[in-house]
C-alpha cells in the first residue's frame, strides 16, 4: 500500500511522510447526517403504513394495519410522515440552490464535489465492472461514487413524483379543480409502484451497497458519526484524497474519533433501521411468492 | 299381578258390556270416553307384553285442554267407534285427521314430508310431530308447538337434531342453529316479535315443497316475492333493477334476495362484516369488476378489513342497481356528482371523471394510466435486474476478495 502511494505523484506535493492512517476526518456534516436521519425514519415509516394498502390482499396486510390503528392510523401517519420528508427534500434542495446561486458557492452543480453526474462516473462505473470482473483494479473513487449519486437522485426524484402523487391523493377534491379525476388512478398507481421500486431499492440495494456488502458489514457508520478515518478514505475514494491532499485541504478535515457511546447508539440505531427493512422486504418477498 | 291385571281388564270389558247392554237400543252406541278411561285411566294397566296402556292424568288434563277437549275418543280412533268386543285388538288403525281436516291433508299429502314417508323415510313428520297428539292445541294458544313464536323450536325437533339429520339424510344439515343466529332468529326467539319469520313463512305450512319445485315459495324465481310478502319496500326496489329484470327472462344466474343475504344466516346489513363480505358475492359473476376494484383506494381498504369507504352497493345501490348507461342509475353521468358526493363533499364534474374500476392494460380506458403502466414495468425490472446483478458481481467480487473494500494492490497488476 505505502508502496503504491509513494507511486503516485500526490505524494511529492509535500505532503507529510508520517500521517495517523487511524485519525478521522469529516465526510457528512450534522445537517446532512440528519437529513440522512430523518429520511430513514420517514421512509421506514412510510414503507411501513403504505404497504398495507400496497399489498392488501397479503395475510399480513390487516395486522399491519392494525399496528398504526387500523387504516385510518396508519394514513394518518402515513400523511404526516411524508409531509415531513418532503418538507426535508425541499428544504435540502432549496438549502443547494441557495448555496449555488445566492452565496455562488462552486463545486455544487459541476465538478468532482457535485452530486451531478460527471463524465467520471461513466469511466468509474466501466472500471468497476472491470474488477468485478478480475479485469482491472477497482476505481480510485471521488468524493461520491457512482452508486452514491443514483441514490441520491432516486431519493429526490422518487419523492418528488411520490410527494406530487401523495398530495393529489391527500386532496383531491382540491386536485380536481386542476386535474381531471382519472389523474387520482394514475396518483394512485404511479404512488404504489414508485414506492415499490424505492422500498426494494433501498431496502436491497443501497442496504447492501452502502452497508451490508462485506468489507462494510453490518454497516457503514459514516451515516451516524460522520467520519471516515484518514485509512478508509484513502482506500476507498482515492481520488477525493489525493484531490485533498493536493489542495491542502485534508487536515482541516480531521476531527476528533467518535466515542465509544457514539459508535454504539449508532450501531443501535442502525440495526434498528435496517432490520426494520430487511423485515418489510420479507413481508413483501412472501406476499409476492406465496 | 299377572292375574290381577287380567282380571282388571275382564272386569273393564264385563263393565262396558254392561253399559252397552243397558242402553238397550238396537244400534250399538259407540264407547263414551269415560268407558275408555275405564281401562286407560288405570295407571298400572299394561298390555300383555307389559308396556302401559294409561292415558295418564296429565295427559287426560292436557286433553281437557285441547282444541279437542269436547270430542270422543272415536272421533279419532275410529275403528272403536263400531267395537263390541273389549278389551279391544293391541293394534288400532292410525288416526286419520283428514277425517276432519281434509283441506289440510291434501296439501300435506303433496308436502316433502308426505313424500318422504311414502318413500319409506318414515322419520319424516306427520301431523303429530307439529301439533301434538291429545294436547292439540289452536295456533292461537302461546303454548301451542304451532304458535308463530315456537315454530322454530317445533321445526328444530328434527332439523335441529344431528341424529335425525343424519338418518334422515337431511341435505342443508342443521338449519335451526342457522336460523338460530340469524336476523330473523334473534327477533323471533329472542326478542320475541311477531313480524319476524319463523320457517313456515317462508317455506309453507302442510305442502312444504324442495326449493328446486317451481311451485316452492323458496324456488329462485318466488324467492324476491316470498321476501317481499314483508320486505315490501325492498322489492319495489329489487324489481326496478336490472338482476330483478334479469331473473324475469329467466337468466338462473341473475341474483335474488338470499345470494347476498342468505337464505338462514341472514345478518343485518349494516354490519361491517357483512357490508365487506358481500363485495365477493358480488364477484361471483362481476370477477373482474371486482377485480378492478381491488385496484383502488376502496377496494383496498375494504380488503384489509375496513368499511368506512365505498364498497359495491354504495356507488350502486344494493337493490334499484342499473346499468351506467341509464339515467336513472346512481352511476349514470347525470347522478355520478350526487353518489360520489355522498362521501366526497364538494365532489364536482371534474371530480368524478376518477374511474372507479380502472384497468392499468387497457389503453381506451385510461392512456395515461396505460402508459404509466408501460413505464413502470419496464423501469422496475430494469432497475432491480441492474443493481441486483451489480450487487451480485460486486459481492462475488469482494467476498472472494476476502471481505475487503478496496484491492489496488492485488489487481493491479493484472489491469
Amino acid at each position: 500500500m505505502t508502496a503504491m502511494l509513494a507511486d503516485r505523484p500526490a505524494h511529492e506535493d509535500g505532503r507529510p511522510s508520517a500521517i495517523d492512517a487511524t485519525r478521522h476526518l469529516r465526510r457528512f456534516d450534522l445537517k446532512t447526517r440528519i437529513l440522512h436521519g430523518v429520511i430513514m425514519v420517514t421512509f421506514l415509516g412510510l414503507a411501513a403504513t403504505g404497504m398495507p394498502l400496497l399489498f392488501s390482499d397479503a395475510p399480513w396486510g390487516r395486522w399491519l394495519a392494525r399496528v398504526f390503528g387500523g387504516f385510518q392510523g396508519a394514513g394518518l401517519v402515513h400523511r404526516f410522515l411524508g409531509a415531513v420528508l418532503l418538507a426535508a427534500v425541499v428544504w435540502h434542495v432549496g438549502e443547494v440552490l441557495w448555496r449555488a446561486f445566492v452565496r455562488g458557492e462552486k463545486g455544487l452543480l459541476w465538478g468532482p464535489t457535485s452530486m451531478v453526474p460527471q463524465p467520471k462516473d461513466f469511466v468509474d462505473f466501466y472500471q468497476q465492472m472491470r474488477w468485478f470482473f478480475h479485469l482491472g483494479s477497482q476505481p480510485r473513487f471521488e468524493q461520491f461514487t457512482y452508486w452514491e449519486k443514483f441514490d441520491y437522485w432516486a431519493v429526490l426524484w422518487g419523492t418528488a413524483l411520490m410527494g406530487a402523487a401523495g398530495l393529489v391523493l391527500w386532496f383531491p377534491q382540491a386536485a380536481s379543480r386542476i386535474l381531471p379525476g382519472w389523474m387520482f388512478n394514475v396518483a394512485l398507481f404511479v404512488h404504489g409502484a414508485e414506492a415499490t421500486l424505492a422500498i426494494g431499492f433501498i431496502f436491497v440495494v443501497h442496504f447492501f451497497n452502502g452497508h451490508l456488502r462485506p468489507g462494510k458489514f453490518p454497516m457503514d457508520l459514516v451515516w451516524f458519526t460522520g467520519s471516515v478515518t484518514d485509512h478508509e478514505l484513502r482506500e476507498e475514494r482515492a481520488a477525493q484524497y489525493d484531490r485533498l491532499v493536493r489542495a491542502g485541504d485534508l487536515d482541516r478535515l480531521a476531527v476528533p474519533p467518535p466515542t465509544g457511546s457514539l459508535v454504539r447508539r449508532g450501531y443501535v440505531l442502525g440495526t434498528a433501521g435496517l432490520t426494520l427493512g430487511v423485515g418489510l422486504i420479507l413481508l413483501i418477498l412472501y406476499a409476492v411468492l406465496r | 299381578m299377572r292375574i290381577l291385571f287380567r282380571a282388571s281388564l275382564v272386569a273393564a270389558g264385563l263393565l262396558a258390556v254392561a253399559v252397552v247392554a243397558s242402553a238397550g237400543q238396537g244400534a250399538p252406541k259407540p264407547p263414551a270416553n269415560d268407558d275408555c278411561l275405564a281401562c286407560h285411566g288405570d295407571p298400572t294397566a299394561k298390555r300383555a307384553n307389559g308396556t302401559s296402556i294409561a292415558f295418564d292424568e296429565g295427559t287426560q288434563k292436557a286433553f281437557g285442554a285441547s282444541k279437542h277437549a269436547q270430542m270422543a275418543c272415536v272421533d279419532c280412533h275410529q275403528d272403536l267407534a263400531a267395537l263390541k268386543e273389549f278389551p279391544h285388538p293391541d293394534t288400532l288403525a292410525k288416526v286419520n285427521c283428514g277425517t276432519c281436516h281434509d283441506a289440510a291433508q291434501e296439501k300435506f299429502m303433496r308436502g316433502v314430508h308426505a313424500r318422504a314417508r311414502q318413500d319409506g323415510r318414515m322419520l319424516a313428520a306427520t301431523c303429530v310431530d307439529c301439533h301434538g297428539m291429545h294436547d292439540i292445541q289452536g295456533a292461537a294458544e302461546p303454548s301451542s308447538p304451532t304458535n308463530h313464536l315456537n315454530l322454530p323450536a317445533t321445526c328444530a325437533k328434527c332439523h335441529g337434531n344431528l341424529d335425525i339429520i343424519t338418518r334422515g339424510h337431511i341435505q342443508i344439515g342443521n338449519v335451526a342453529a342457522i336460523y338460530h343466529d340469524s336476523i330473523h332468529g334473534k327477533a323471533l326467539e329472542k326478542s320475541g316479535l311477531l313480524v319476524a319469520p319463523s320457517c313456515v313463512d317462508c317455506h309453507g305450512n302442510h305442502d312444504i315443497a324442495r326449493k328446486s319445485e317451481a311451485t316452492s315459495p323458496v324456488f329462485r324465481a318466488n324467492i324476491p316475492a316470498t321476501c317481499g310478502k314483508c320486505h315490501a319496500g325492498i322489492k319495489q326496489q329489487y324489481d326496478a333493477g336490472v338482476h330483478a329484470a334479469a331473473l324475469k327472462k329467466g337468466d338462473s344466474r341473475a341474483p335474488v334476495c338470499i345470494d347476498c343475504h342468505t337464505a338462514h344466516a341472514i345478518q343485518r346489513a349494516d354490519t361491517d362484516s357483512w357490508r365487506l363480505a358481500v363485495t365477493a358475492e358480488c364477484g361471483t359473476c362481476h370477477a373482474n369488476v371486482v377485480d378492478s376494484f381491488r385496484l383502488t383506494f376502496h377496494g383496498k381498504v375494504t380488503e384489509l378489513g375496513f368499511s368506512r369507504v365505498a364498497s359495491c352497493a354504495d356507488c350502486h345501490g344494493p337493490h334499484d342497481i342499473l346499468p351506467a348507461l341509464n339515467p336513472a342509475s346512481l352511476v349514470s353521468q347525470a347522478n355520478l356528482v350526487t353518489t360520489c358526493g355522498k362521501c366526497h363533499a364538494n365532489a364536482s364534474a371534474s371530480f368524478v371523471k376518477y374511474d372507479p374500476h380502472p384497468n392499468p392494460r387497457s389503453y381506451q380506458r385510461g392512456r395515461v394510466l396505460w402508459w404509466a403502466n408501460r413505464f413502470y414495468w419496464a423501469l422496475i425490472p430494469a432497475c432491480f435486474g441492474f443493481f441486483g446483478l451489480h450487487s451480485l458481481l460486486w459481492f462475488r467480487r469482494s467476498w472472494r476478495n476476502g471481505h475487503g473494500t478496496a484491492s489496488h494492490e492485488k489487481d493491479g497488476g493484472r489491469a
